[in-house]
């Protein structure tokens, strides 16, 4: 299998603080990949440099087949990202939303035209499709802004808690969308507090003070730290924390 | 402590809360559990004296929300959804300041918060801003204690929040509830219900139910079955493309599926998986959860 996101002994500092302690880890093509955490891990500043949105102290690291030291331009065409906090333009409507980020990752006019025409009927939204994103219930929001982040077929799509808040029935068909992107060969790397949801995941890591702790499929994990769900391993682990904030 | 008769409040066209009626015993640790936009914070911030409804009524600690406020405001705490300190003071300076504005001291209050605070005041020097968001929690909730309030309410104190924290801040309720202090707190993570005594499920601005977490579970009337195979993704399918299993979602490592024909036998579903071509088939009859509860009853309601 092709990996799509190699990581090797990579390290932040900031001053004398290691944010990310010499992480290494290797994502498949096609792979879900849960990257877990208790506040303050470091787990947003390893995302940050896998993202080229920040130089790593040391170590090294490829995304998409691009250096994320020398390359981060590449590499930031060649993701996509959605978070909960921040994702769509709330005063531009539907299609200018697409548009624009569609515009931003290179797209001609035309394949954004004809896509565009797709999605809306693919989510069943035509009605909404001239409404601003302001207007739109949660749900609706948090499925427009996954497929803006897959829109112009990323490699690999970075998701930071994208279900914070969501009512239960609409988280669940959010992961179907993950599971349907995954199966198209996007990559899926998603940072989540929903122990539930580590479940979905092929394989998940735990960041405990700067330093991945455990990394494993769901199943394993459960089986070697002889826990019942995925919560019992999390509260196993992140307990070893012994930093103080 | 607490109540409520068919508070209603709009925002121009949309509607945030539809006629709500609920009343919150002394001592009690009530729930509000729903997502985002169910109307949760409009209700906090009705109770808190904050914003008006367009009808209905309500009192707090035996006081009403619109002839009494000045004496709500004095006796109850609120921790908004929204950090809302003061990001340029110091940690002791924000507790200071909350302190004096109620009309008291840290001193004359201090054993209440003491537990709590203690784990920030390494840091009581350090700006507000500059917190971890655990610590910001603690902090907001210290500065929502110090003037010793009867009632609390926390809008949604947990969201966003790593799942050993929660279970941190949940023991920290538990002990100021041992202090006669009444608790309404709301939150969109379903696991955290059975931690209240009793709770209210909210959508689309009405209460679905209201009850201990434990009579929700009980009026479940479905069987629920918690089923695995080899793969899941398909199973997932499966389940759907046949009427008789269709009502189903995915829960962590199994599928939960909601069979409302009592008649309906384990072995029928075993059959009808075999014949699929999945393997490894495991299906066991569960307890409901809170959150397979919601699902249930959520459905039911035409909104």
């Amino acid at each position: 299998m092709e990996n799509v996101i190699t990581a090797t002994n990579l390290t932040k500092q900031f001053g004398h603080f290691t944010a990310v302690d010499q992480i290494s880890f290797e994502v498949e093509r096609g792979e879900i990949f849960g990257f877990l955490g208790a506040n303050g891990a470091g787990k947003t500043t390893a995302m940050r440099m896998l993202c080229g949105l920040s130089k790593p102290t040391s170590g090294i690291g490829t995304v998409a087949g691009f250096d994320i030291h020398t390359q981060t331009e590449k590499v930031k065409k060649n993701i996509g990202y959605m978070s909960q906090k921040f994702s769509l333009y709330d005063d531009l409507k539907v299609w200018e939303n697409i548009e624009l980020f569609g515009g931003i990752y290179g797209m001609n006019d035309q394949d954004i035209k004809i896509k565009t025409d797709k999605l809306m009927y693919e989510l069943n939204f035509e009605k909404e499709r001239n409404m601003l994103v302001a207007s739109l219930p949660l749900g609706f929001k948090q499925k427009l802004a996954f497929s803006v982040a897959i829109f112009h077929q990323p490699q690999v799509v970075f998701l930071d808690e994208p279900t914070g808040g969501v009512d239960p029935v609409t988280r669940r068909m959010f992961w179907e969308m993950i599971y349907k992107a995954a199966e198209n060969g996007i990559t899926v790397f998603v940072t989540t507090h929903y122990m539930d949801e580590a479940e979905y995941c092929n394989r998940v890591s735990i960041m405990v003070d700067g330093r991945i702790e455990a990394l494993d499929s769901p199943k394993n994990l459960k089986a070697n730290y002889s826990a019942k769900n995925m919560d019992e391993v999390f509260q196993k682990l992140a307990r070893k924390s012994q930093r103080i904030e | 402590m607490v109540k409520c008769i068919d508070l209603h409040k709009s925002y121009g066209q949309t509607i945030a809360l539809q006629g709500v009626s609920f009343e919150v015993n002394a001592g009690e640790i009530f729930g509000i559990i729903g997502p985002d936009g169910a109307g949760k914070t409009t209700l906090f911030r009705i109770l808190t004296t904050l914003i008006l409804a367009n009808q209905g009524s309500a009192t707090v600690n035996g006081f009403d929300v619109v002839k009494e406020y000045r004496e709500i405001r004095k006796c109850v705490g609120y921790m908004p959804g929204r950090f809302s300190l003061y990001q340029d003071l110091t940690v002791e300076e924000n507790l200071e300041f909350f302190a004096t504005v109620f009309n008291t001291t840290v001193e004359e209050n201090y054993e209440l918060i003491k537990d709590i605070y203690q784990q920030i005041e390494p840091f009581k020097k350090r700006r507000a801003g500059k917190l971890s968001g655990g610590m910001k929690q603690k902090l907001a909730l210290s500065c929502a204690l110090i003037h010793k309030p009867t009632v609390l309410f926390l809008d949604e104190p947990t969201t966003g929040v790593d799942p050993v924290s929660r279970k941190e801040f949940w023991g920290m309720l538990k002990k100021l509830k041992a202090q006669g202090i009444t608790i309404l707190v709301s939150t969109p993570y379903m696991d955290e219900a059975s931690l209240c005594d009793r709770i209210a499920l909210i959508q689309k601005g009405k209460f679905l139910s209201i009850d201990t977490p434990q009579n929700i579970v009980n009026q479940y009337k479905n069987q629920l079955w918690a089923v695995r195979s080899m793969n899941m993704s398909k199973l997932l399918n499966d389940l759907r493309s046949n009427k008789s299993f269709e009502n189903c979602f995915a829960f962590g490592d199994s599928h939960h599926v909601s069979i409302e024909n009592k008649k309906l036998e384990i072995k029928t579903l075993e059959e009808y998986l075999l014949k699929c071509g999945h393997t490894d088939i495991e299906i066991t009859e569960i307890q409901p959860t809170i959150e397979d509860c919601f699902m249930e009853i959520s459905k039911d309601t035409t909104l």
